[in-house]
Formats: C-alpha cells, sequence, structure tokens
C-alpha cells in the first residue's frame, strides 16, 4: 500500500486538529489563571466541578434539545424525502430548495429567524394586524426559539440521506406491498419505513451530534442565557475566565459523541449481517 | 365455459407509444395462460393492466364477470409473483407470507393454519424462518409464489418468473410450477418471451407483438398451423421456401434417392448439438435449408450431395 498521499491530509490534521486537542486534554487537568489561561498546578476541580447540579441541568437540557430537534427532523424530514422522490421531473428543483438555505450565512439565516420571532417581528405582527392575538407571543429568547432553530439547521442533514435510499428502494417492492392487500400508508409504514432505517440512522447521527455541540442556535434564539453546552463552552473561555472548566466540558461532551457514534456504528454493522 | 378474466379492446398508451393495442382476450377458470412475445411487446403492461398497477387508457378489463378498471392493486382479488421476486428483504421468509392475511385482518389462528399448509405446498417448510437473502434463487420463488397462493388469489399473474433463476433450475421449476397449477386449481396467467417455456407449459398462449395479440391458441395449434409469418418464426426456426414454411425437425435429408417430391442439395455445413445434429444444406434453386436429424442418422459433411424431402402435411402455410 502507498500511503504517501495521505500525507497531506495527515500532516494538517496532526497539526490542526490533534495537537490544539492535547492541549484542550491538557488544560482540563490545569488549574485556571487569574485573567484567564492556565497554572501549572495539576488539579481534577474541573471535572469535579461537572458533578455540580447546575451543570448536569445544562448537559441535561442540551441531550433533551437535541434529542427532540432529532426526532422533530426525522418525523418532518420523511414526508418531505418522501415527496420529492416521487416528484418525478421537479425532483432536481425541490431538492436544490432544500439545498438552497446553505447559500447563505448561517448567521443571516439566524437573524432572519428572529426577525420572524420577535415580538414586533413577521409573525406578531401578522397575527395582531388580523386579530387573532392582542398581545404578541413570546415567540424568541426561549427553549422553543431553539429548537426551531436546531430543526431548521439540520432537516437537509436528515432529508438528503433519506432521499438517496428511498430513491434507491425497489418500485416493485411497493408494488408487491399493494398487490398483497397493503393500502399506500401501511405499504410505506410497513415496507418503506423500515428499510430506511440505515438513513434514519445516519441522519439521526448528522443532526444529534452537531446539536449537542450547538453554540450560535441556542446564543441568538435562546436570549444569551447559558441555554446549551455548547453556550457553556464558550462563556466559560471569555466571560468567566476559566479555561480548564470550558475544556473539561468540551471533552466531556466529546466523550458523548464519541459513544454515540460508536454505538450507531455497531448498529449499522448489524444491518449489513 | 367458466371465464375467469376477460380484456374487451383494452388500450394502453404511454404519450404517444401504444404499449397495448385493442386487445381482447378471455381466460377460463384453471387455466395455465401464457403471454408471450419479444421484449416490448406488450405483455408486461398486459399483466399490469390485470394486477392494476396500470390503468387501462381504453376498453374494459373484467374479473369473474365485474369491471375491475378502477379497482386499486390492494382492492383486486389478483395476486403477482414478480419478475425480481420482490420479498420484503427485512421480513423473514414467514413473515412475508403472513403479510397479506394480515392485510386482510384475518384471525391469528387461521394465518397460522395456512401459512403452514403454504408452505408445505411450496415445500419449504425448513426455511420458513430464514430472511430472504439467505435463500437460494429457487427458494425465493418459492416464497413468493407462497405469499400470493396463501391468498387464494382468483388469477396469479406471474411476470417471467423464471428469468432470474439458472438455467439448469429453469427446467426443473417449469415442472414444479405445472404441477402446483395443477394441485391448487389456481388460474395462472405467465408472461415470458420464452417460447420453449410457453410452449412446455400453457394450456393457452397468447403471442403478442408490438401490443398487438398475434395469435390465440394451444401450443400445437401456434406451433402446428401459425397464422402469421412472425408467430411461425417466433416459436421455432422455420425454412422459409417462398410462401411455404418447414421447421428443420420435418425437413428430411437423405443420401439414398428418396421419393417423388425430394429436391435435390449439397450440404454447406452441419452443427453438432449433442442429441440433434443441424444439416445445412444448398438447395438446386439457391435458397439454404436447415434439417434437424438425429446423431445416429449417420454423418454428413460439407459437400455430400442429398436430397431433401418433407411430408406436405407438415407444411406451414400463415397468411402474411
Amino acid at each position: 500500500m502507498r500511503r504517501w498521499f495521505l500525507a497531506p491530509t495527515a500532516s494538517m490534521l496532526a497539526v490542526l486538529f490533534f495537537a490544539p486537542m492535547l492541549i484542550i486534554v491538557a488544560y482540563s487537568l490545569l488549574a485556571r489563571g487569574v485573567y484567564g489561561g492556565v497554572t501549572d498546578d495539576w488539579t481534577l476541580e474541573s471535572y469535579r466541578r461537572l458533578l455540580d447540579p447546575l451543570y448536569g441541568a445544562i448537559l441535561l437540557r442540551t441531550l433533551t434539545l437535541s434529542t427532540v430537534a432529532t426526532v422533530l427532523c426525522l418525523v418532518l424530514g420523511f414526508p418531505l424525502a418522501l415527496f420529492i422522490s416521487r416528484s418525478g421531473s421537479r425532483k432536481n428543483v425541490y431538492l436544490q430548495l432544500v439545498m438552497i438555505p446553505f447559500w447563505t450565512s448561517f448567521l443571516v439565516r439566524t437573524y432572519a429567524w428572529m426577525f420572524l420571532l420577535r415580538d414586533t417581528g413577521l409573525i406578531n405582527s401578522a397575527l395582531l394586524a388580523l386579530g387573532v392575538i392582542s398581545e404578541p407571543l413570546p415567540l424568541l429568547y426561549n427553549n422553543g426559539a431553539v429548537l426551531v432553530g436546531l430543526v431548521y439547521s439540520f432537516l437537509p442533514f436528515v432529508v438528503l440521506p433519506l432521499f438517496a435510499t428511498l430513491e434507491r428502494l425497489d418500485k416493485s417492492l411497493l408494488e408487491a406491498a399493494a398487490d398483497l392487500g397493503a393500502r399506500p400508508w401501511e405499504a410505506v409504514l410497513r415496507v418503506v419505513v423500515p428499510l430506511c432505517a440505515p438513513a434514519f440512522r445516519a441522519g439521526a447521527v448528522l443532526t444529534f451530534i452537531p446539536c449537542l455541540g450547538a453554540y450560535l442556535t441556542p446564543d441568538l434564539l435562546g436570549g444569551g442565557k447559558t441555554v446549551m453546552a455548547g453556550n457553556l463552552i464558550q462563556n466559560q473561555f471569555t466571560t468567566a475566565r476559566d479555561w480548564p472548566f470550558g475544556s473539561a466540558v468540551s471533552l466531556v461532551l466529546m466523550a458523548v459523541v464519541m459513544v454515540l457514534l460508536i454505538v450507531s456504528m455497531r448498529s449499522q454493522r448489524e444491518d449489513l449481517l | 365455459m367458466n371465464t375467469v378474466l376477460e380484456l374487451r379492446n383494452v388500450s394502453k398508451h404511454f404519450g404517444q407509444h401504444r404499449a397495448v393495442d385493442d386487445v381482447s382476450l378471455t381466460v377460463e377458470r384453471g387455466a395455465f395462460y401464457a403471454l408471450l412475445g419479444p421484449s416490448g411487446c406488450g405483455k408486461t403492461t398486459t399483466l399490469r393492466l390485470v394486477a392494476g398497477f396500470e390503468e387501462a387508457t381504453s376498453g374494459d378489463v373484467v374479473l369473474s364477470g365485474e369491471r375491475i378498471n378502477h379497482l386499486k392493486p390492494y382492492e383486486r382479488t389478483v395476486s403477482t409473483v414478480f419478475q425480481s421476486y420482490a420479498l420484503f428483504p427485512h421480513m423473514t421468509a414467514r413473515a412475508n407470507v403472513e403479510f397479506g392475511l394480515r392485510r386482510k385482518r384475518v384471525p391469528e389462528a387461521e394465518i397460522r393454519k395456512r401459512v403452514t399448509d403454504v408452505f408445505s405446498l411450496v415445500q419449504l417448510s425448513s426455511k420458513a424462518d430464514s430472511l430472504p437473502q439467505q435463500l437460494s434463487g429457487g427458494e425465493k420463488q418459492r416464497v413468493a409464489l407462497a405469499r400470493s397462493l396463501v391468498l387464494e388469489p382468483t388469477l396469479l399473474l406471474l411476470d417471467e418468473p423464471l428469468s432470474a433463476l439458472d438455467p439448469n433450475l429453469r427446467k426443473q421449476v417449469r415442472g414444479e410450477l405445472k404441477a402446483l397449477q395443477r394441485r391448487t386449481g389456481v388460474t395462472f396467467i405467465f408472461v415470458t418471451h420464452d417460447q420453449e417455456e410457453a410452449l412446455s407449459m400453457s394450456d393457452t398462449i397468447a403471442l403478442m407483438h408490438k401490443g398487438k395479440l398475434e395469435q390465440v391458441g394451444t401450443p400445437q395449434e401456434l406451433y402446428l398451423q401459425p397464422k402469421s409469418r412472425f408467430v411461425a418464426g417466433f416459436l421455432g426456426a422455420v425454412n422459409w421456401l417462398g410462401a411455404v414454411g418447414v421447421r428443420p425437425e420435418a425437413t428430411r435429408i437423405t443420401k439414398s434417392t428418396p421419393g417423388a417430391n425430394a429436391r435435390p442439395a449439397v450440404v454447406q455445413a452441419s452443427t453438432f448439438l449433442g442429441s440433434a445434429v443441424h444439416v445445412e444444406a444448398k438447395l438446386a434453386s439457391g435458397e439454404t435449408v436447415v434439417s434437424e436429424v438425429s446423431r445416429l442418422d449417420g454423418t454428413y459433411v460439407a459437400g455430400d450431395n442429398v436430397h431433401v424431402w418433407w411430408h406436405p402435411a407438415d407444411e406451414l402455410r400463415p397468411g402474411s
């Protein structure tokens, strides 16, 4: 095997990814400096602090929001992918529409959601003008707004693998289901959904893991309060000036992701058997 | 007569293309009916019109006396065995077979009984709990058959059911399918492009060409009294001598001086086929004929002077 062609990638990863990672590991085991940074005293204090219920609550909220966002993405993404896969010649147009948000900056798109959701935003103004409500609905700066933002951001990552699987699905399986007496919804539920299991899993991984580390969405739509783990980490490195604790939270988050990836790969392997 | 299926002037157009063009036919209950023809002749589309996967552009599809044009596949009492078998890959053979019964809300005890019975009918009881990917081609086909037969369909539609099997297995399965059809008494409509399959298995053959029915009849009628050159040629090789055709096995060849209507010829080539030999001979008229002779009838080599003859009764005289 000639592996030299991997050298540029490997050295880039080593310098820009692996080395910083080691630094983070080291920082998480050191004591905090007064104005940020670290002193050279080794300690497990940062990890001990993670046991504080305050941080446990943040981690729990991160897991909950990520789970709900992932489930919503799967539930909303499947009908959309099914619709696109059955749209014949308009398929590519619809796929492009799913991808279009990627053409603009994530930041701009998140601000756009703020314009929609705030008290004087489009939704509230419209509902007020129509007389449906008399007070603006509290749409922004809460968990719901964060959820909307997360689902919006990651929906394409669910739609694309599902679409790819649906495209490859043997059409005669659906005909066989109908032939055997299954109504269209039964055929979808009993044949299409189970056969999309690997794509559901891929979509879930692609959604759940970035949700765990989400920072911008909860920061802007959640109202700057420390909502999710990503914001906690950011706070520690900036406002709180506690680099060791920020490092420890990062590593714990990474460990959670790692475990989930291993579980997902395991079940994927079972699919192949 | 007891008609189970009738197509009345059925056409199916895909844009400008007439896949099925004014086809009328009737299928008797308990028949083994073959839809035969080259690829693209409309035979599979005809089958799909009966199954309900396509809706006829015009004409009537009549099942047991009832017009079913607008019924969805899941509302029809016909069942299809697909060319690829289309077994659900995430379900065991048993779950595949149970699928249709569960959709029809058949009671659990009856499901168990009917599934057990059908597995023993297709002789696959030992593999009932295997996944499709663990089964051989022949076993998959039997699961597909069981999955349809367990529903006791009015009609069983088979779309090229042997084409996915390897050639050695095909001949054996022909016999099995025929026996299964006799035992169950279910009407089979069988789509194939293989004339040997159609001849050996069916009671009736409907030969299709370019969306139209060319000829309907028993295998003997189509083979011995073809209405057109296309029919004659599709069912087997023919030596055409003007408007008259003679099949190679009816074309006799001899070195000794024969009877009155013999024609002198010179052997061009001889092809050994195992059980038979094809001798190619050129007549004085310049036409070349092929004679199928037994290996035991002596050897012919290029340059041999021979006589070619046949019984007038063996002549094919198609109209066109």
